[in-house]
């Protein structure tokens, strides 16, 4: 019957063009991870100079000094000081103002997932992740560096930076409590307990471990941030507490080391740093979120 | 009672800010806008000039636009084979191995690499690369971003069509099995017919994020305001200008950025709509 | 009841072993023959390997990577291992325990799927004839015949079920293999099937897993009865029901376990 005979002679075609296709798809996963070996050894390799005590404790140099230093081969003096207090500053600040208000919207979406109110709520909070977060530094100038400290500032760079935190946390803080059984909420009214203390006594403790990992994302996602910070927080030599006035921050010294070809090794060590740091976060709330107990 | 009515109160109030605050947002962006589209009216978007010096000045956004559009599709089209065949890697051909869950983890950490990272390994490491290959002269231009931002959407593709693949279920696969397919017919005719409408989504989607993205287009893109003239030309986006010219304007100028942020604010929004209301429907 | 088969069976099974892990038999040293142009029930208690003995038939039980295999099956006195495994399912058939029609295929292709999959092209008019041809035989067409090129999820679970088997048949299997086909379908569509398999059998030979005793009973023709890996009876169903030779048998149809 033709069929059979038509069925032996692609049997041997198939079967390659099987085995063939595996190894297409090995070889696009193995091209789509090579970059993160590059990057990771580039920057290892060309940042581990720079990292010192200085680097740490002391702020950024000035292009002279840095340009005496890399003639003479020289390790560059100063380091990232200003820039690492003034991140501190503006993420302590963000995360001040976005984890309750992150929490209590995730709460309240939780509590009344049916009400369509809720619901255009959750469209809000979806549309809001998604907005570039240069859009956001727009916004941070407008309502802050304009009207409330008259220059930029440690706080407009805040505002920006909270308002990325917020929709990460809110639906961090609204999935881990759906997964909480609903059992545990039913003992809790079964003992006449009142609205707010479940709330803090039982919801935030059982899913805490849950919450507490969608808020290490949410600051891993902003400490990287250069491009509101640039409209907002603009940066400053120097090492800075100061709410109202201009401050640095790492990623913003990553951006003027970047513009100084003087520079060059301390961006190096820069990235490196923020990297690590970065991808030490990510790591961190991934393990907390595998150690949980209940959720 | 009582703290039951306020506890309620409180949280019906955050969720309110949550509101004010967006509006605030599509109201701030519209209203720094509105000078521009006064002056030009909706030429404003489809015009090429870009001329800030005062007495003559004049402002068009469609080289950013343009800038903006090709750059995130470029990406895009050069994300989807390594998205598609890590995706593949790791709910199909090595599902639930520790390879998989290494590569996963790879890809994991691309996306919490900074952007301003990826610019600059981009300008010191990749551009020197390309540059060596003889595909660009000095490296900066389309597609210098658009390969760095193929690489940083990566992730973003690769998670949700891994799990929208590996949502087919079993039975399917093993009824073509037993019809006599290989591996790859079954993966041809069953698993993406099925996961297919996940799959678009999930490229759509990070469209959306390459859309947005700053710092490592800014940093490779050779800011120049005019529309890209080929492949390897130098060009501008929407979110560059806004991040490199925003600190010294004012007046109309400033009212010309704020409208591309607006037009960039909404591009982004309907494209990520459209990402979800498919996953939606599929799901 | 007497068919006499005196023809070589189609099925020879030798000394079989299969272990997922190493040292865990699921399958533990089967010997037995399928007869041909007969229905084979196997049956036994959840675990005891029926499902994996059937699945070994068309190979598939190879999807598991870490699967041990030794011993023999023969069909038609030709061992199945070193045959292509494309070439086995065409001989060998199968239908699952949850229907499950291609549901981005239409009626019309999910019956021809199997062509489509192996790549074999054929006319429009050898496509339509057996199309027709196969769901006449698990008595769909009337029921479907003018929603063709619909696709197949708006049909109830007994239909979708049909629908598998006409998916099997249209390659003219010589053996058509049932893993638990109703466990998943109303009393109707269980009856429905049962009778389909029973008018089959003329064309084809039918070896069924089920958990449902009386089912290997109203049906086939030969019975095994496995426990714990191992077959522990086997015989022509009538003898085995009434007279079980192993007490483990008689407590299994008896109902001491299940």
């Amino acid at each position: 019957m033709t069929m059979a005979i038509e069925l032996k002679d692609n049997i041997k075609r198939r079967n390659r063009n099987n085995g063939s296709f595996r190894y297409l798809i090995i070889a696009g996963a193995v091209v789509t991870v090579i970059p993160i070996f590059l990057i990771v050894s580039n920057l290892a390799a060309k940042g581990y100079r720079q990292i010192n005590a200085a680097f740490f404790t002391q702020p950024a140099p000035d292009t002279f000094q840095a340009m005496m230093a890399a003639s003479s081969g020289e390790v560059i003096p100063g380091g990232i000081a200003n820039g690492l207090t003034g991140s501190l500053l503006m993420v302590l600040a963000a995360s001040l103002l976005a984890i309750p208000l992150g929490l209590m919207t995730g709460i309240y979406l939780y509590e009344n997932r049916t009400k369509r109110y809720a619901g255009i709520i959750r469209s809000i909070t979806e549309i809001l992740q998604g907005v570039p977060s240069i859009i956001l530094g727009i916004i941070a100038y407008l309502w802050v560096v304009k009207n409330i400290t008259r220059g930029y500032s440690a706080m407009a760079g805040s505002v920006a930076l909270t308002i990325m935190m917020l929709p990460l946390i809110i639906r961090s803080t609204e999935e881990t409590m759906m997964m909480i059984p609903v059992t545990i909420r039913e003992a809790a009214f079964a003992l006449g307990v009142p609205y707010y203390k479940m709330i803090f006594k039982i919801l935030i403790p059982v899913s805490f471990s849950g919450l507490a990992t969608g808020v290490l994302l949410a600051l891993s996602r902003i400490l990287g941030e250069t491009a509101p910070l640039m409209l907002t927080a603009l940066g400053s030599p120097a090492v800075s507490f100061d709410i109202t006035k201009p401050v640095s921050a790492v990623p913003l010294l990553i951006w003027d080391f970047y513009n100084d070809p003087n520079m060059v090794d301390l961006v190096w060590s820069a990235s490196l740093f923020l990297m690590v740091f970065v991808l030490s976060m990510n790591l961190l709330s991934r393990s907390i979120a595998s150690k949980r107990k209940y959720i | 009672m009582n703290g039951d009515k306020v506890t309620k109160a409180l949280l019906f109030v955050s969720s309110l800010i949550i509101l004010l605050l967006s509006a605030g947002i599509v109201f701030s962006l519209a209203g720094g806008a509105i000078p521009v589209f006064k002056e030009y009216g909706l030429r404003f978007i489809i015009s090429t000039a870009w001329n800030p010096t005062s007495g003559s000045e004049e402002y068009g956004a469609l080289p950013f636009i343009a800038g903006t559009v090709i750059t995130s599709i470029l990406a895009l089209v050069l994300c989807i084979p390594m998205a598609f065949s890590t995706s593949l890697f790791i709910s199909e051909y090595y599902k639930g191995t520790r390879t998989a869950g290494i590569l996963r983890s790879l890809v994991d950490l691309l996306a919490g690499i900074p952007s301003i990272v990826y610019g600059f390994w981009g300008f010191y490491a990749l551009r020197p690369l390309l540059i060596r290959i003889g595909l660009t002269d000095q490296g900066f231009g389309v597609f210098t971003a658009g390969l760095v931002l193929a690489i940083m959407i990566v992730p973003y593709a690769t998670s949700l069509s891994t799990e929208i693949i590996s949502m087919v279920p079993a039975e399917l696969r093993e009824a073509a099995y037993s019809l006599g397919a290989t591996h790859r017919e079954v993966i041809f005719n069953v698993v993406i017919p099925s996961a297919r409408s996940g799959i678009v989504a999930s490229f759509i989607l990070a469209l959306g994020r390459a859309l947005g993205e700053t710092m490592a287009v800014t940093m490779l893109i050779g800011n120049a305001n005019v529309i890209p003239k080929g492949l390897f030309a130098p060009g501008n986006t929407m979110a560059s200008v806004i991040a490199n010219q925003f600190g010294e304007a004012d007046g109309l100028k400033m009212s010309a950025l704020i409208a591309i942020g607006l037009l960039l604010f909404v591009i982004t929004a309907l494209v990520n709509a459209a990402g979800k209301m498919i996953i939606k429907r599929f799901a | 009841m007497s068919d006499t088969q005196n023809s070589e069976p189609v099925i020879k099974i030798q000394n079989l072993f299969i272990a997922y892990e190493p040292g865990r038999y699921a399958v533990n040293d089967v010997t037995a023959d399928i007869k041909r142009n007969s229905i084979t029930a196997i049956m036994g208690p959840s675990g005891c390997g029926k499902s994996t003995l059937l699945r070994a038939l068309n190979r598939m039980h190879e999807l598991y990577p870490n699967i041990e295999t030794k011993g023999e099956i023969l069909l038609d006195g030709q061992s199945i291992f070193p045959m292509s495994v494309i070439e086995l399912r065409r001989k060998v058939g199968m239908v699952f325990q949850r229907p499950n029609p291609f549901p981005n295929m239409t009626i019309y292709e999910n019956v021809v799927a199997g062509f489509n999959l192996n790549g074999i092209r054929l006319k429009k008019s050898q496509r339509d004839e057996i199309v027709e041809n196969a769901l006449r035989n698990v008595t769909l067409w009337d029921e479907v015949k003018e929603f063709l090129y619909r696709k197949g999820t708006f049909l109830s679970g007994g239909q979708q079920q049909r629908l598998c088997v006409a998916r099997a048949i249209a390659f003219n299997p010589e053996v058509l293999l049932l893993d638990e086909p109703t466990s998943a379908l109303d009393p109707i569509a269980t009856s429905k099937i049962e009778d389909l398999l029973v008018e089959l059998k003329k064309q084809y030979t039918i070896v069924l897993v089920t958990h449902n005793m009386s089912q290997a009973a109203r049906i086939s023709d030969d019975s095994m009865f496995m426990y714990l890996g191992e077959l522990v009876e086997t015989g022509r169903t009538d003898t085995l029901f009434t007279n079980p030779k192993d007490a483990r048998t008689e407590a299994y149809l008896t109902g001491k376990f299940g």
